[in-house]
């Protein structure tokens, strides 16, 4: 951000034709009457950065899709919800061109920035995952309804008709300190702190251009069984994400995740839509609970995980199923009924969370970060409507957050985050 | 006020190292950083005995804004003790960077109770501005703090004296601009430098203004190196001030801290925060 940043980059000589071949020349003239050269070529400064193939616990940044998606679910994430301060579009596309190489940097387990000999300011990286590797840390950036309402960026004619705050759903108890919100940035990762250390520096490098609105930390243990790892348990003990979609099935992900060209705005093709929901548990209460009851409610068997009155986790439910009494085997009311029943499907990619005390209540304030993520909204609002107020799980929690971003593709090298929301023109 | 008066006698001795920065990077770093200090500080000399002048000249303010005081407290009078509380301290607080120099001195001058409870010291230690504070607004009265305000008077005359001999030097200046700021953000904002009085939006104000004095004694300097910092500074100062006019009275001093909502002090934290940040790249001038 200082200058001595610009003539580094100065120095290693972009030609203008480089340039144009990198970016296109229609990004570049934007860019450029934007916010001059210096930000443009720090923007653009990628033919340096790039992911660096052979560090170790790595996750490309650059590819089809944002990474943290089809990315097999990592054990720690530091979900932020950011408002923009900036405005106007020239200013939050440089926002997102000044993220791009701290994004490429941190991917690759690097500080970001170069080190400076002054003594006299602050590092440019704040330090705290030095020494540590990459652990697979993922960066993925989405956009909520509410920067498209204001009217000082001029994106209202870009907003997909889909990007809506999602509807009050029954025993929503929403908290505004935990709902909405211009940009998220999740960050996901093998450690809690390389999580946390990439969102800290994005938004210290943003400073007074976002600030920030709530934020989540959240963890998830993966049991590995013969090298292979298991769906991981949420804080009820059951397991979570038995019905995903196969990450690696192009096909399958392209039903329910990918948005595809001409199914939205053109510059979501490739993208997905994420939805947060911040979702109390009342542990107290559940873990008082039966255990046959506990099952009822979630329509599985807590230990395997597989359908009520079958052995593997990853059997078919069928729903339909009768006992010898003619009674539904899997409870009308059961969690997993009820989802299965609105036949949607959605990528889910949760994580639990321990935030301290209840004030009110002085029981645990602890649930799920619920993430997923989906093609389209509909997705998960078909499901949450079907779960409705007959939900047995609805005696145990409560929704006290929630938010709706609509996630970029992916980067293509030399490109930078979101750069086709800003060239539809 | 400083929470670490112990550490601040340990550097007292080569002032020049005097920020709040204790952290073990500056320490390692701080030989390196000497060297580069007493280099180019002559190229900045004409800055610093700028700066030098206007801490002295803010000190002289608040020696005679202090007497005004303790005259008010040994007369009884709490209304004009209570007026001039606050403006008194504003003198203090603009030029903390300097006045804060002497650990044993601040907090003579500036503890609060607090401070001192974290010191393994009880309130029979305690003395200066805020004890008169707990006086005033706590017990209403001024009957008993006599001897407190005859101290006060003498310890703000023996600060001024001594900061006349303190060495100010560039990085004095880049980290005591820094310093400021975080003062404002981590008790300013928080109501918890002005408990009994709440006039906290003063010392607010003033911290401020101690920032921006140092940024305009330097900004001439930051042009030459990068343009856009001083533009940002600009910026990110006048929304600062802009938010703090808000809260100004039509006497031109400020509303109680209580009186601000947790969005008002969001605000300003947020504001504060966003000037921290280009403010802490004013080094760049060194390069």
């Amino acid at each position: 951000m200082t200058k001595t940043n610009d003539e580094r980059l100065l120095d290693k000589k972009i030609t203008r034709r480089q340039m144009m071949k990198m970016t296109g020349a229609g990004a570049v003239g934007l860019a450029i009457g934007a916010s001059g050269m210096g930000g443009v070529l720090k923007a653009f400064g990628k033919d340096i950065l790039e992911d660096q193939s052979t560090v170790a616990n790595k996750v490309d940044f650059y590819g089809k899709h944002q990474s943290g998606i089809s990315t097999a679910v990592q054990t720690s994430i530091y979900f932020a919800s950011l408002n923009v301060l900036v405005t106007s579009k020239s200013q939050l596309q440089e926002l997102f061109q000044m993220w791009t190489p701290l994004a490429v940097q941190m991917m690759n387990g690097d500080l970001i920035g170069t080190a400076s000999e002054n003594a006299l300011i602050p590092p440019k990286d704040t330090g705290e995952a030095k020494g540590l590797d990459a652990n697979n840390l993922t960066i993925t950036f989405g956009v909520g309804p509410s920067l498209f309402e204001k009217k000082e960026l001029g994106l209202a004619q870009l907003k997909p008709k889909e990007l809506q705050d999602l509807p009050h759903f029954p025993k929503d108890q929403l908290e505004e300190t935990f709902t909405g919100g211009d940009i998220c940035i999740q960050a996901c990762a093998d450690d809690p702190q390389v999580a946390f250390h990439a969102v800290r520096n994005l938004i210290r490098a943003a400073s007074g251009k976002v600030s920030l609105k709530w934020s989540q930390a959240g963890f998830n243990s993966i049991p590995i069984k013969n090298g292979k790892k298991e769906t991981p348990r949420n804080l009820f003990a059951f397991k979570d994400g038995t019905e995903n979609p196969i990450t690696d099935n192009e096909k399958d992900m392209n039903e329910v995740v990918w948005v595809q060209p001409g199914d939205s705005k053109p510059w979501m093709a490739g993208g997905t839509y994420l939805v947060a929901r911040r979702i109390q548990m009342h542990l107290e209460t559940w873990d008082r609970t039966a255990l046959r009851e506990q099952e009822a409610t979630f329509g599985r068997h807590r230990d395997s995980g597989a359908p009520l009155g079958k052995k593997g986790e990853f059997e078919a439910m069928d729903i339909d199923r009768k006992d010898a009494n003619g009674n539904p085997i899997v409870p009308e009311t059961s969690h997993t009924f009820l989802a299965k029943k609105s036949n949607a499907r959605l990528l889910r990619r949760s994580f639990s969370y321990s935030s301290g005390v209840m004030d009110a209540t002085g029981t645990f304030d602890a649930g799920l970060l619920f993430i997923s993520f989906q093609k389209n909204p509909k997705q998960f609002i078909k499901i949450q409507n079907s779960l409705g107020r007959l939900d047995k799980m609805n005696e145990y929690i409560t929704h006290r957050g929630s938010a709706l971003f609509a996630c970029f593709p992916g980067i293509k090298k030399g490109s930078y985050i979101g750069e086709a929301l800003f060239n539809t023109l | 006020m400083k929470a670490t008066p112990f550490a601040a006698v340990l550097l007292a001795g080569s002032i020049l190292m005097t920020g709040c920065n204790n952290s073990d990077d500056t320490k390692t770093s701080s030989a390196a950083k000497k060297e580069e200090t007493t280099t180019s500080s002559t190229n900045l000399q004409k800055e610093v005995d700028a700066y030098k002048k206007f801490a002295l000249g803010q000190m002289d303010h608040f020696i005679v804004e202090t007497d005004k005081f303790v005259k008010a407290v040994k007369a009884g009078d709490i209304k004009k003790a209570k007026e001039i509380y606050p403006v008194a301290r504003m003198y203090f607080e603009r030029s903390e960077p300097i006045a804060e120099s002497f650990g044993d001195l601040d907090p003579r001058i500036d503890a609060r109770l607090a401070d001192l409870k974290e010191e393994g010291q009880g309130v029979e230690d305690w003395t200066g501005y805020h004890k008169i504070e707990y006086g005033l607004w706590k017990e209403n009265k001024t009957k008993g703090y006599e001897k407190t305000a005859d101290q006060l008077l003498a310890d703000s005359k023996e600060l001024r004296a001594r900061v006349e001999t303190v060495e100010v030097t560039p990085d004095t200046m880049l980290t005591g601009a820094v310093d400021l700021l975080n003062e404002v953000s981590t008790s300013k904002i928080t109501g918890e430098e002005e408990i009994y009085s709440h006039t906290d939006l003063y010392d607010f104000k003033a911290n401020v203004e101690g920032a921006e004095k140092i940024f305009t004694i330097l900004k001439d300097q930051i042009e030459n190196k990068d343009p856009k910092l001083v533009k940002d500074l600009t910026e990110k100062f006048e929304a600062v001030n802009d938010l703090l006019a808000k809260y100004q009275t039509k006497d031109g001093g400020y509303i109680s801290y209580t009186k601000l909502t947790k969005e008002d002090t969001k605000a300003l934290s947020e504001a504060v925060n966003h000037l921290g940040e280009p403010l802490s790249q004013m080094g760049i001038i060194m390069e």
